[in-house]
């Protein structure tokens, strides 16, 4: 889309447009070019010597045991986390839009978490769910009688980046959820309230479908969040173990390619990646267009 | 509300209280954790009652993660991608939405393409590209033999190695992140809400794409530039992979960073106090931007998403 009324000129929009194409052409499309060409190859670690081997690098991923569990790991990871934080959300942002005093200073009190960088949230938690010092883990072994060591399991290790992850997460998903409420038509509550549906009810049935774009779309950001943003937290608390036990997509691209030194593999990782975020971005533009408060 | 419902206000503050709660706790138990001398903080359970180390904490936080040199850092980090990104972006979408020309459609295309790709997803190979810039170009040397080529035409013995390397310094933790797409997404959204008029007034007025540049559309952005300062600061401010690639020097990494330091390992002494205290601070400039530009930071962060 143009402007109507728009100016000529000969080499001003192109100076304007410059830098913009430069930036992207450099740290975009030549990486994602030499990504896609390194997935190719089969090259030795100092990438002096390196092979054209087809679709060998993709097929010893898809075979590869620990690649498999990785995936999984993070698909229960993003799930967890979304259904935790969204959740969460969701109920103090249905509180907040209930209480009618002081609602600038709540929604201050809620907010700031979003400033907190994933690898600072990883740290405290860190401290809180110490085996040995942390006060929420002594919560846990006291009131649920659990054995709990992240160190040593990789369950509690889970729980704790799930924890994590969900509490930076829990003030984005309050903001938008805010929104969501406060655009909510005041008649049509009113409306049912006449007709005598219950609180709990005018929100199961009016409010809760009305929000249900932002429902999906909190889901869809939950998830991307996930899945690469939270490297932060994996790096600070588990480093991906204990065995392998929460070794996310991201953080293995990360180990195969800058710690191990397998430059093929990890690239055709990025490559998976990039094609499973171009999925989630296609869905996304498709569902939102469709408008799936009415469903149909 | 509708009706009068005193119980259910009741559990409604009740709750949202505890939810306050459960959102802060961390924080707060963090930073009593960063007043206790070390022999409190290993008690189980930690005594919940402030101590008075707090000053001594960070005083030795400070000095031994060399905190101040990393959240210059981070602070300078933070801000040159905020202000790179908003410039590059502003100017980029001026020239998709005012002007008319052969590769407009391309350009914006192009942009637009790489919308929902973070950093993540490509490390490797950018990291190659912030080791050596001029990788393009010696990729195409190599490809047409131009070092045979020069040593056949000059007799001597020529090898071309050409090396820009970003590694370890400021514009290499800045750059590369200033390619988003979002941000011109975003100006190119609002640029197509101005009205028409402004246009052709400054121009019958004789005003030149600058002037009405300058002196028309950027103060109409003022309240966007503002929302995306806070976005972009937090983003920045907050990167981990990106620096953790790219920088070694312990005098260039940045403050997020550099906390992975403090953290007490298995064989340490457990000084969480020191930990605690320095990750509070760490995380202070971004939490202050946002709260004191509380306004436009949720208006950024929603109109960002549509």
């Amino acid at each position: 889309m143009i402007k109507r009324s728009f100016f000529k000129s000969r080499y001003l929009p192109y100076l304007l447009i410059f830098p913009q194409i430069l930036v992207t052409l450099t740290f975009f499309y030549w990486p994602a070019i030499q990504g896609l060409s390194q997935s190719f190859l089969l090259s030795d670690p100092f990438g002096r010597h390196s092979k054209f081997v087809w679709f060998y690098n993709y097929i010893e991923l898809f075979t590869d045991p620990l690649y498999l569990k990785s995936i999984f790991t993070t698909f229960f990871f993003s799930l967890a986390v979304a259904a935790v934080s969204l959740s969460l959300g969701l109920f103090i942002a249905s509180m907040a839009n209930r209480a009618l005093k002081a609602k600038a200073l709540t929604r201050t009190l809620l907010i700031w978490p979003y400033a907190v960088a994933p690898a600072i949230s990883g740290i405290m938690w860190l401290f809180l769910l110490h085996p040995s010092y942390g006060i929420v883990a002594l919560g846990i072994k006291k009131w649920l009688g659990v054995d709990w060591n992240p160190v040593l399991y990789g369950s509690d290790a889970m729980v704790m980046i799930v924890m994590a992850s969900a509490w930076k997460q829990v003030s984005y998903n309050f903001v938008f959820f805010m929104a969501g409420l406060q655009a909510v038509p005041k008649s049509l509550t009113e409306a049912a309230a006449i007709d005598g549906a219950s609180p709990f009810k005018r929100f199961w049935y009016i409010t809760f479908p009305l929000l249900s774009p932002t429902f999906f779309f909190l889901t869809v950001m939950n998830i991307i969040y996930s899945f690469f943003e939270t490297f932060g937290i994996i790096h600070t608390v588990t480093q991906g173990g204990p065995g392998g036990s929460t070794n996310i997509l991201v953080y293995k691209v990360y180990q195969d390619g800058f710690v191990g030194l397998n430059l093929g593999s990890s690239s055709a990782q990025s490559v998976v990646l990039m094609s499973l975020i171009i999925v989630i971005t296609f869905l996304q533009f498709r569902f939102l267009e469709k408008k799936v408060q009415y469903g149909g | 509300m509708v009706e009068k419902t005193p119980i259910l206000d009741f559990f409604t503050y009740a709750f949202l209280i505890l939810g306050i709660f459960i959102v802060g706790f961390p924080i707060l138990y963090s930073l009593i954790a960063a007043t206790l001398p070390l022999e409190d903080v290993v008690k189980v359970p930690m005594p919940l009652i402030p101590g008075d180390q707090f000053i001594v904490n960070m005083k030795e936080a400070w000095s031994r993660g060399d905190l101040g040199t990393q959240i210059l850092n981070s602070v300078i980090m933070a801000s040159g991608i905020t202000i790179g990104k908003i410039t590059v972006s502003m100017i980029g979408a001026f020239s998709i939405v005012y002007f008319d020309y052969k590769f407009r459609v391309l350009a914006f295309a192009s942009v637009f393409c790489t919308l929902m790709l973070p950093v993540e997803v490509r490390i490797l190979p950018t990291y190659e590209m912030a080791a050596n810039l001029l990788n393009p170009i010696q990729a195409l040397c190599d490809f047409l033999h131009l070092d045979g080529l020069l040593s056949w035409f000059t007799g001597n013995d020529i090898t071309i190695d050409l090396n820009w390397s970003l590694l370890d310094s400021h514009t290499g933790l800045i750059l590369p992140l200033v390619a988003s797409a979002t941000c011109t997404f975003l100006f190119r959204q609002f640029f197509l809400t101005v009205p028409e008029e402004l246009c052709e007034a400054a121009k019958m007025d004789g005003a030149s794409p600058m002037t009405f540049f300058r002196k028309i559309l950027f103060p109409l952005s003022k309240t966007n530039i503002a929302a995306l300062v806070v976005i972009e600061f937090v983003y920045g401010y907050n990167q981990y992979l990106w620096p953790l690639l790219v920088t070694t020097n312990p005098k260039m990494t940045t403050a997020v960073i550099g906390l992975q330091n403090l953290i007490p390992q298995a064989d340490d002494l457990p000084e969480w106090n020191l930990a605690l205290g320095a990750a509070v601070l760490v995380m202070l400039p971004p939490v202050l931007v946002v709260l004191f530009m509380q306004r436009w930071f949720v208006k950024g962060l929603i109109e960002k998403e549509k």
